[in-house]
C-alpha cells in the first residue's frame, strides 16, 4: 500500500479508487459506495448518477486527461488525484498547475502512482498537498527532508506565485 | 561576469547536499537504479563506455579565473587531469567516480559552478555567442538575459521531467554565431521601434531527425521572455511524445502540428501568463546588468605588432575584432594537432586561468567550436599572450580553417556511437598539417560525429562527417554545403560511404575540387553554393564503382 502523506504527517485514507476490471465499461462498472475517486470517463459517463448518491466526490486524472475537459466540474470534488504511471513522466506537474493556477481548485491534490521522494518538493511546488508515497519507500526520511530540500526557489509557481527576483532586496 | 548573491549560493548549497543524499540513498539499495539515473543525469551524470561521465556547465560560457582554476584543480583530483569541452557550453570529464561527484559538487559550488541540469530530459544550460558584450556586430548583450533565464530554468518545477531535453540558445548579433536555428527554441535578440525584444525560433534540432526551426513570434518583447517560453514548454510537457524517445522532441510536435496550429496552441496558452508575475522586472534586468558592465578599457594608440609569419598567421585567425579600439578577442585553440578537438589539460586550464588574468580582466569564455576565448585583450598585450599560448600549445592558427574541427567523443569514449569520431579528426589535420596549404585553403567548418546524434554538429558543417554502421564496421558518410550563421542549413549527402582509412584522401579530394574551381574571395562555401555538389562527387567516387557498377562487380566476383 503506498503511505499518504498530508500535512508533513503520514495520514490514513478513507478513499476507494475505482478501477475498472476486465470487460467493464464506464458505462457499465457498479459504482461502490463510500468515499470514492472516480476515472474521468466513468465521471464523464455517469455524473448526474455520482452526483445523486455520492455526497464526497473524487477524481483520478490520467497523464493524457485534459484538465479543460473538467474545468467545469471542479466544485464537485473533493479530492483530485493526479496519477504518476511513471516519475518520468511529467504531464502531471502540467495538471496540477493548472488545476490551481488556472482553475483555481481548492481541493485537496494528490499525487498518486510512481510517487517517490525525490519528486516530492517539485510537486508540492506546482501544488499537490498530499502525496501517496510509493509502497516501499521512507516516509518518515521524506516528510523530514523531501519537501525543504531547497529554501527556495527562483520561478513562480502555485505555492509561491511570486519569482525570486520579486522578491529578491 | 554574474556573482552569486544569497539565494543563489543557497540553492547551489542546497543542491550538493541533496545530491549526496541521492548518492548515499542510491548506494543503500534505497534508490533502485532506475529511480537513481534521471537524478543523476540531472546533475550531468552518465554512465558511458569506460566509466561515468560528467558534465559541469559554464551558463552561456563564461568562466573567470577562479573557476577555471578549480575545473583544473577537479580534473586533476578526480580525474586524468584533462577535460573535454563540448558544444553546449559544458566541460566533461571522461573518468570521474560517481561516489566521487558530492565532493567535486561541492568544490564547484565554492566558485559558483555546478552540474544542474547538463543532462536528462530537462532544461538545459543556455548558450550564446562567445563574444557577447564584445563583439562589434552585437546589437544587444545576450547575457543578462542568458543569467536571468538560466535561473529560471534551474529546478523548475513543472518542466524537470520532460519527454526529453530541451535546449535554448540566445543571439545578439548581427551574425547569429549560436546555432540558433537548431535548437528546442533559438532567440535572436533585436531592437524594434526602439523597443528591445526576441524573434523566437522553435521546433528546430540536429540529431537524427535535423529540422531547421521555425519563427513561432517574429517579435516578443524581452519582458514576456519568461512567460512565452512557459507557454511554449506547457505545450510541450503536455502533448510531446512521450512514447518513443526518438520522436518526443518538441520538433516533432511542431512538425506534426504545423507551425501555425502549434503557434496557436502557445498564444492561448500564453494569453493566461503574458503579464503575469513572470513578466521580467526592470529592476532585476539592471540588477542583473550590472555584472555585466564593460570593463575598464584603456584608451590605447595604435601599436605596432612584429611582422614574424607565424605570429601574424596567429592573428589572422585566432584574434577578432572587438567593439572597442586599441582591443581584440583572442581564441586560444583547443584543436592542436593530434589531440581529441575540445580537450584541456589541468597545465592548460591553469595556464588559460593565467593569460586571463594578466590579459583579459580575470575572465574567459567558451565557444561552441570547443575553445577558449580572452574577449578583451589590449593589442599591444596580443605578442606576448602568443609567446604564452604558443609555450601552452594553445596557439594553433586554425580557428575556422579545417583542422579547427568540431569533434565529439565517438567510438573512443560514447556507448552509443557508431564509429570513432577523434581518430578521424586527428588523421585530417595529419593530412593537412602544412600551414601554408591549410591557409590557403581558407575558411571551413569540418565537423564530426560518431552517430546520428550529431553531438558534433556533422549536419551544420561546410563538410560534415558522420560514423554510421555497416555490417558491424566503422564508416563514414560525408555532407556538404551545411552551415550555421543567419542562413543556417544543413549539408547534403555525397553518396555512399567511406571507411576509415579513406577518409583523409576524401577530405583531400574535396578541397582539390574547390581549389581547382574557385574564383578569387571565393570561400569553399561559396564555391560550393555555385557549382553545387556533382563535381564533388564525381571526383570523390571517381573509379569507385557503385550502383550498378557495383552490383555487376560483385555478381562477376
Ligand atoms: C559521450 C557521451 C554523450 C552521449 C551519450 C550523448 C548523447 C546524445 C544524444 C542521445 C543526442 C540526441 C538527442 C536527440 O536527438 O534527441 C545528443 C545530441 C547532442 N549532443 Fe550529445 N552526447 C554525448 C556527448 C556530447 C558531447 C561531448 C557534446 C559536445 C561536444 C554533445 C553535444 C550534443 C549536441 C550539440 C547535440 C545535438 C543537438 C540536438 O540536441 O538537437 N554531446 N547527444
Ligand atoms: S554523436 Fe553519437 S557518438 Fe558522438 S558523442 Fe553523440 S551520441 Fe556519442
Amino acid at each position: 500500500m503506498p503511505q499518504l502523506i498530508k500535512h508533513n504527517a503520514v495520514s490514513g485514507d478513507s478513499w476507494l479508487t475505482l478501477a475498472l476490471n476486465e470487460g467493464e465499461t464506464a458505462d457499465s462498472v457498479a459504482l461502490p459506495a463510500g468515499d470514492v475517486i472516480f476515472p474521468l470517463a466513468v465521471w464523464q459517463a455517469r455524473k448526474t448518477e455520482i452526483i445523486s448518491c455520492h455526497k464526497r466526490i473524487g477524481l483520478l486524472l490520467q497523464p493524457d486527461n485534459r484538465v479543460e475537459d473538467v474545468a467545469g466540474d471542479l466544485d464537485y470534488f473533493i479530492v483530485i488525484a493526479v496519477n504518476f504511471p511513471k516519475f518520468v513522466d511529467g504531464r502531471g506537474y502540467s495538471t496540477a498547475s493548472l488545476l490551481r493556477q488556472r482553475y483555481h481548485y481548492q481541493g485537496e491534490l494528490r499525487a498518486v502512482g510512481d510517487v517517490l521522494h525525490d519528486q516530492l518538493f517539485f510537486m508540492k511546488r506546482v501544488g499537490f498537498d498530499s502525496f501517496a508515497l510509493k509502497d516501499g519507500k521512507n516516509a518518515e526520511y521524506a516528510i523530514d527532508l523531501a519537501f525543504t530540500v531547497f529554501g527556495d526557489a527562483y520561478q513562480g509557481a502555485t505555492t509561491q506565485p511570486q519569482p525570486a527576483f520579486r522578491r529578491r532586496a | 561576469m554574474y556573482k552569486y548573491d544569497a539565494i543563489d549560493r543557497q540553492l547551489i548549497n542546497e543542491r550538493v547536499a541533496q545530491f549526496r543524499d541521492q548518492v548515499r540513498r542510491w548506494k543503500a539499495g534505497e534508490l533502485t537504479d532506475d529511480e537513481f539515473r534521471p537524478l543523476r543525469l540531472q546533475n550531468g551524470l552518465y554512465i558511458q563506455r569506460h566509466a561515468p561521465m560528467f558534465r559541469i556547465a559554464v551558463p552561456y560560457g563564461m568562466m573567470n579565473a577562479a573557476q577555471i582554476r578549480t575545473l583544473a584543480h577537479v580534473a586533476r583530483k578526480y580525474d586524468r587531469g584533462y577535460g573535454h569541452f563540448t558544444t553546449r557550453h559544458n566541460l566533461q570529464l571522461n573518468w570521474p567516480k560517481i561516489e566521487d561527484v558530492p565532493e567535486i559538487l561541492a568544490e564547484l559550488a565554492e566558485v559558483e559552478m555546478h552540474a544542474i541540469q547538463t543532462s536528462g530530459n530537462c532544461l538545459r544550460n543556455i548558450t550564446t555567442d562567445q563574444f557577447a558584450g564584445v563583439a562589434s556586430d552585437e546589437i544587444i548583450d545576450p547575457r543578462p538575459l542568458a543569467e536571468i533565464m538560466r535561473q529560471w530554468t534551474t529546478f523548475h518545477p513543472e518542466f524537470a521531467f520532460l519527454p526529453r531535453k530541451f535546449k535554448i540558445a540566445i543571439s545578439g548579433t548581427q551574425e547569429d554565431r549560436a546555432v540558433t536555428w537548431f535548437h528546442d527554441i533559438g532567440l535572436h535578440l533585436k531592437q524594434e521601434d526602439g523597443q528591445v525584444g526576441f524573434t523566437v525560433i522553435v521546433g528546430g534540432g540536429l540529431g537524427r531527425t535535423p529540422i531547421r526551426g521555425e519563427v513561432i513570434r517574429d517579435f516578443l518583447p524581452w519582458q514576456d521572455i519568461l512567460s512565452y517560453c512557459e507557454a511554449i514548454l506547457r505545450v510541450y510537457n503536455r502533448y510531446g511524445r512521450r512514447d518513443n524517445a526518438y520522436k518526443a522532441r518538441i520538433k516533432i510536435l511542431v512538425q506534426a502540428l504545423g507551425i501555425e496550429a502549434f503557434r496557436e496552441q502557445v498564444e492561448a496558452e500564453w494569453a493566461h501568463g503574458k503579464g503575469g508575475p513572470m513578466t521580467i522586472t526592470q529592476a532585476e534586468y539592471d540588477r542583473v546588468a550590472t555584472h555585466f558592465t564593460a570593463p575598464a578599457y584603456e584608451s590605447v594608440g595604435a601599436v605596432e605588432l612584429p611582422a614574424d609569419k607565424a605570429f601574424q598567421r596567429w592573428l589572422e585567425r585566432n584574434t577578432h575584432a572587438h567593439k572597442v579600439a586599441g582591443y581584440r578577442a583572442v581564441t586560444l585553440s583547443l584543436k592542436q594537432h593530434g589531440i581529441a578537438p575540445g580537450d584541456i589539460t589541468s597545465a592548460q586550464m591553469e595556464a588559460v586561468a593565467d593569460l586571463a588574468d594578466q590579459y583579459s580582466f580575470g575572465e574567459l569564455r567558451i565557444s561552441h567550436e570547443q575553445n577558449i576565448i580572452l574577449a578583451d585583450v589590449k593589442e599591444s598585450d596580443l605578442h606576448a599572450i602568443w609567446q604564452k599560448a604558443v609555450a601552452a600549445k594553445l596557439a594553433t592558427p586554425n580557428i575556422g580553417l579545417l583542422t579547427g574541427i568540431i569533434c565529439c567523443p565517438g567510438g573512443d569514449f560514447c556507448d552509443l556511437a557508431n564509429a570513432k569520431s577523434i581518430p578521424i579528426a586527428n588523421a585530417i589535420q595529419q593530412r593537412f598539417d602544412d600551414l601554408d596549404y591549410l591557409f590557403d585553403i581558407g575558411e571551413i567548418d569540418l565537423n564530426i560525429s560518431g552517430c546520428m546524434n550529431a553531438c558534433g554538429h556533422h549536419h551544420v558543417g561546410h563538410i560534415g562527417v558522420l560514423g554510421v554502421d555497416k555490417n558491424n564496421d566503422e564508416f563514414y558518410q560525408v555532407t556538404l554545403g551545411g552551415r550555421q550563421g543567419n542562413d543556417a542549413k544543413l549539408g547534403k549527402v555525397i553518396g555512399p560511404s567511406f571507411s576509415a582509412q579513406e577518409m583523409p584522401d576524401v577530405v583531400e579530394k574535396i578541397i582539390k575540387v574547390y581549389l581547382e574551381n574557385r574564383h578569387a574571395d571565393e570561400r569553399f562555401l561559396d564555391t560550393f553554393d555555385r557549382i553545387g555538389i556533382d563535381p564533388f562527387k564525381n571526383r570523390v567516387y571517381e573509379g569507385r564503382a557503385h550502383g550498378k557498377a557495383k552490383t555487376a562487380q560483385k555478381e562477376a566476383a
